[in-house]
């Protein structure tokens, strides 16, 4: 029944309609009303996962649930979207995330319900449509288009800095997407066609290549974020509602490495071996130098926020290693454990940092003044001990123990990388001792020791629906950590193929 | 010299709306004071009739005409401006009624003269020589100098109808003389044969054809009000009725357009090269000084002026990409009557939140206008985001289609630059986003909610709707803009 359906058109528009029925509710009289429209709309789009899930044929790499339309006839512009291993993995970590902060935001916003709804929603629509868009231009429409809801909620419930944060948050990666839309423009003039797949494999010259590069690199750096066009992150992390930090931290950033993995490295494969170098030593100052930034940060926010610099940095190590170890071992199967490592990572980040920066946004709701600064806070644990135990689960994921959705990918990384260069694989490592100091150490300052202040001491533990939250981010972790295979499984196949169009000729051969 | 009958039945749209300004004229006089609103009622009417009659001649003429004597052309590209032309016209006097109504401008007047000036740009969009050309553009500019000099008791709006009368005249001039030179070297004025004479020219007609062509660029750059002719635009927007700075800023710009076609792609070809490196030039301009000097503004009305600045430079690089492109000057042709809707609804809604005496013009004004009317702020938030170039607002796809454009004609350097250019404007788009959304009106300022006219909620919703259904669904309308430049 559901081979029939448009499933991906129905995953992408019916949170936008929703937010349209969330609006009509009118102000926050009837707040009510908003919250339980937005979490339903929100929860019907991840149970319509399902079918995606079990239908989706994980044996093939081709694009499945596709739907191709016309849409400008002038620039030959269609409507098609379609999933892949990779999209299909992002997708229902989107409606999961989505369904996440919907819940978050009944608990913690208090004004203009209705429109917070519906900015999320929109948001959560649109960001679906970017994993399934085949088209370029398709894709470059969601991928804009997600500033706009994403800007006010920024802007709305944000804290006192927050009309900053957001214009800069927005110019930033607006900026970052221009050179884009010019490279696929040339594409275009070069192919007549904007369907990304004929894109590769395309005879490009080196010189048009590394060209090319720079302008995705530009696109997909400035969200990913890398080293050094990062400072946009920790501006909007910290002044963002913690909804939006979730949103921000679990799949902003994941569409950067994602356009890496679409765009750069099967359209332009040759730049890509030629500059790895580049960007591994760009992710390799983002692991150590962004990790010793992280820990002397006082505000909470801002720390997990640098965090987050960091772990993407591992997954675009990931991303860029697959090269040398292939020049140094002509070895598939470990450049195809590093590339899996890379996506699992950002799975993975998204569990760890998103339930961090929920639970920021907890203490922060319940402090007189909404502070998020470390000093503020302490002896949490006496206080909210069935917080603290969660926490706890969440910060080690972060750090990366063995058994938690952090470790995996970090430690195939690292393994693969090993294959090629110590160094890097020594320099990488290094953020196990980076990330436990800046994590636990923020963990006990908050956590433990005496109450710090009256405040502190009249907190109360987590409401029913915190712990529900909570739980459901608890399973993703502890699913990844311990039994990754259903996400492999998805995964293989699509990687492999991946992997083999990213392969330049010059290595093949 | 033999005389040919013109073919009049091809002018029916323009010489119906010239016996209706007749009449509307004679009918205004004997109406008493308080039945005024009758002349605006007549004056609709003739629009909304003109416009069908311009759609039927759309169905009854597919292939070109040329009469009167070559000074009249009735083509695709005419009949789809005229019908632009009045549908812009018929929303930005639907927006004025209450304005003018609230502040006692010379009710009647208004609209006749309105009337006058969509009939000089219609004979702009069916100019044929540089007769027609000049006698629609005159037709078209004294209506809107008398237009803005209607409201008598305001300090600014007087200055600002001198500014633009003198400013206005000296393009005139400039326009005239440039054309005198053409006229010179082709001995001719239709566009047509200019067109055919100069492909054979010598040196010496060339070096007079370029020098000719420099006047007019200029004559006509002033018209748009690109920089560096620019400087009467802000004073002209900011101190004109609001409702009048939207009729200025919105239907004459595609007129402007039709006639920079006829010139340059029509008469001029064989100087295409001159004309585009001047362009070239004040196209960059524009986007500069337009987006940066935008930035400094605090009154919205000059803020948007600025920004209509920049986007013009936008639409000329359409017209500098054409030759080398298949859909250069459709782009062009999208953008301006694209950003022309976009532009309409933005001083709209400025002019009807100006009520109960208090003009609502300054940034702060819009201070947490969510909360006092969150669908007007709503709409204003998409035009804000169409004209920063947004997707998935329409503002985007014209963009885009400039885009390649320029990228096709191998110029890439100059769609980069354009992008940087509206970065920088991005920034006063979400400044006036930033102040709707995220501050609270100031202390002392009113924080009540606004309630508004149902019809002007009706008209202003269309326009927003418009910017946000046109970007999801622009295929036909950039079809209209490419049947029309075949």
């Amino acid at each position: 029944m559901f081979s029939n359906l448009p499933l991906l058109s129905i995953l992408i528009w019916l949170p936008v309609l929703g937010a349209v029925v969330v609006l009509l509710t009118g102000g926050d009289k009837n707040a009510k009303l908003a919250r339980i429209i937005g979490s339903s709309v929100a929860f019907a789009n991840l149970m319509l996962c399902i079918p995606l899930y079990l239908y989706f044929d994980s044996s093939s790499y081709a694009l499945q649930f596709a739907e191709n339309h016309l849409w400008i006839r002038v620039y030959q512009i269609h409507y098609a979207i379609g999933v892949d291993g990779i999209s299909l993995a992002m997708i229902i970590l989107t409606n999961f995330t989505g369904l996440l902060v919907i819940l978050a935001g009944c608990e913690a916003i208090k004004v203009r319900v209705a429109q917070y709804m519906a900015a999320f929603l929109v948001m959560q629509g649109m960001m679906i449509g970017v994993f399934a868009a085949t088209d370029a231009i398709l894709f470059y429409v969601f991928w804009e288009g997600m500033l706009i809801p994403m800007y006010l909620s920024i802007g709305m419930w944000g804290s006192a800095n927050r009309s900053y944060a957001s214009i800069k948050f927005f110019l930033y990666t607006f900026l970052g997407s221009i050179l884009m839309l010019i490279a696929l423009l040339y594409l275009y003039n070069q192919t007549g066609t904007f369907e990304i797949q004929k894109y590769y494999g395309l005879a490009l010259s080196s010189h048009v290549q590394e060209l090319l590069f720079f302008a995705f690199f530009l696109a997909f750096a400035v969200k990913v974020p890398m080293f050094p066009v990062h400072t946009w992150l920790p501006d909007a992390h910290t002044e963002a509602p913690s909804g939006g930090s979730v949103v921000l931290a679990a799949l902003m950033l994941k569409l950067g490495i994602y356009g890496f993995l679409r765009f750069s490295m099967p359209i332009v494969p040759e730049a890509c071996e030629a500059l790895a170098w580049f960007m591994i030593v760009l992710s390799l100052i983002a692991i150590v130098y962004i990790g010793l930034i992280a820990i002397v940060q006082t505000d909470m926010k801002k720390l997990i926020a640098y965090s987050s610099i960091a772990h993407m940095g591992f997954a675009t190590l990931g991303c860029f290693m697959v090269y040398d170890i292939i020049r140094h071992t002509a070895n598939y199967q470990d450049a195809y454990m590093s590339l899996e490592g890379a996506v699992v990572q950002m799975i993975a980040h998204a569990f760890g940092s998103g339930a961090m920066f929920l639970g920021v946004g907890i203490m922060a709701d319940r402090f007189y003044n909404h502070s998020r600064l470390i000093k503020d806070y302490g002896g949490i644990a006496t206080r909210m001990p069935v917080f603290a135990a969660f926490f706890m689960l969440f910060a080690m994921s972060n750090v990366g123990l063995p058994g938690t959705a952090g470790f995996v990918g970090e430690f195939m990384v690292i393994v693969s990388a090993l294959q090629a260069h110590f160094w890097i694989a020594f320099v990488s490592a290094l953020t196990l001792i980076l990330a436990a100091s800046y994590t636990l150490w923020m963990y006990k300052r908050v956590f433990f020791g005496p109450v710090a202040n009256e405040h502190v001491a009249e907190f109360r533990d987590l409401t029913w629906l915190e712990i529900t939250n909570y739980t459901l981010l608890a399973f993703g972790v502890f699913f990844l950590g311990l039994y990754p295979t259903p996400v492999l499984n998805v995964l293989h196949v699509t990687i492999g193929h991946l992997l083999t169009q990213s392969m330049p000729l010059s290595i093949v051969h | 010299m033999n005389f040919t009958m013109p073919v009049f039945s091809v002018a029916i749209p323009d010489i119906f709306m010239l016996c209706m300004a007749a009449i509307a004229l004679l009918v205004d006089v004997f109406l008493p004071k308080k039945k005024r609103i009758i002349t605006f009622f007549i004056v609709q009417a003739t629009l909304v009739i003109t416009f069908i009659l311009t759609v039927s001649q759309y169905i009854h003429y597919p292939s070109p005409i040329i009469t009167f004597s070559g000074n009249y052309i009735l083509d695709k590209l005419a009949i789809i401006l005229k019908m632009f032309i009045c549908v812009v016209s018929f929303f930005a006097f639907a927006y004025s009624r209450e304005y003018v109504n609230e502040r006692h401008i010379a009710r009647g007047e208004y609209f006749i003269l309105g009337l006058f000036a969509v009939l000089g740009m219609m004979v702009m969009a069916s100019a044929y020589s540089f007769l027609s050309i000049y006698l629609g553009l005159e037709l078209l500019s004294l209506s809107l100098y008398a237009m803005v000099a209607l409201q008598k008791d305001s300090v600014d709006a007087t200055e600002a109808a001198m500014k633009y009368f003198v400013m206005g005249a000296l393009a005139s001039g400039l326009l005239l003389y440039g054309i005198s030179m053409v006229y010179g070297a082709t001995g001719s004025i239709q566009m047509f044969e200019i067109g055919n004479l100069l492909v054979n020219s010598t040196p010496n007609q060339h070096m007079i054809v370029v020098l000719g062509l420099g006047f007019i660029l200029a004559g006509l750059l002033f018209k748009f009000g690109a920089v560096p002719f620019h400087m009467w635009v802000p004073d002209v927007y900011a101190g004109a009725p609001t409702c009048m700075t939207l009729f200025i800023a919105s239907a004459p710009k595609i007129a402007a357009f039709g006639i920079t076609m006829r010139i340059l792609v029509e008469a001029m070809p064989s100087v295409q090269v001159q004309w585009e490196h001047m362009l070239t030039v004040v196209a960059v301009l524009s986007m500069f000084f337009g987006n940066v000097l935008a930035i400094a503004q605090t009154n919205v009305k000059r803020m948007l002026a600025y920004s209509s600045i920049a986007h013009i430079g936008y639409m000329l690089l359409g017209i500098i990409a054409g030759p080398n492109s298949a859909e250069g000057y459709s782009a062009a042709m999208f953008y301006v009557s694209t950003y022309v809707i976009v532009a309409a609804g933005a001083f709209a809604i400025i002019s009807i939140l100006s009520k109960s005496g208090k003009e609502f013009e300054q940034l702060n004004d819009y201070r947490g206008l969510n909360s006092r009317n969150p669908w007007l702020a709503f709409m204003m938030l998409l035009l804000m985001f169409s004209m920063a170039g947004v997707p998935p607002t329409v503002g985007f796809f014209a963009k885009l289609g400039l885009l390649e454009a320029l990228v096709e004609a191998h110029l890439v350097w100059l769609a980069a630059l354009a992008l940087l250019f509206a970065i920088i404007g991005a920034y006063y788009y979400l400044r006036m986003v930033m102040y709707m959304y995220f501050e609270e009106p100031l202390p002392g300022a009113s924080s009540t909610p606004i309630k508004l006219a149902p019809d002007m909620m009706i008209a202003v919703s269309i326009n927003g709707v418009a910017a946000l259904l046109l970007g999801l669904f622009p295929s036909t309308f950039i079809d209209m803009c490419r049947i029309s430049l075949v």
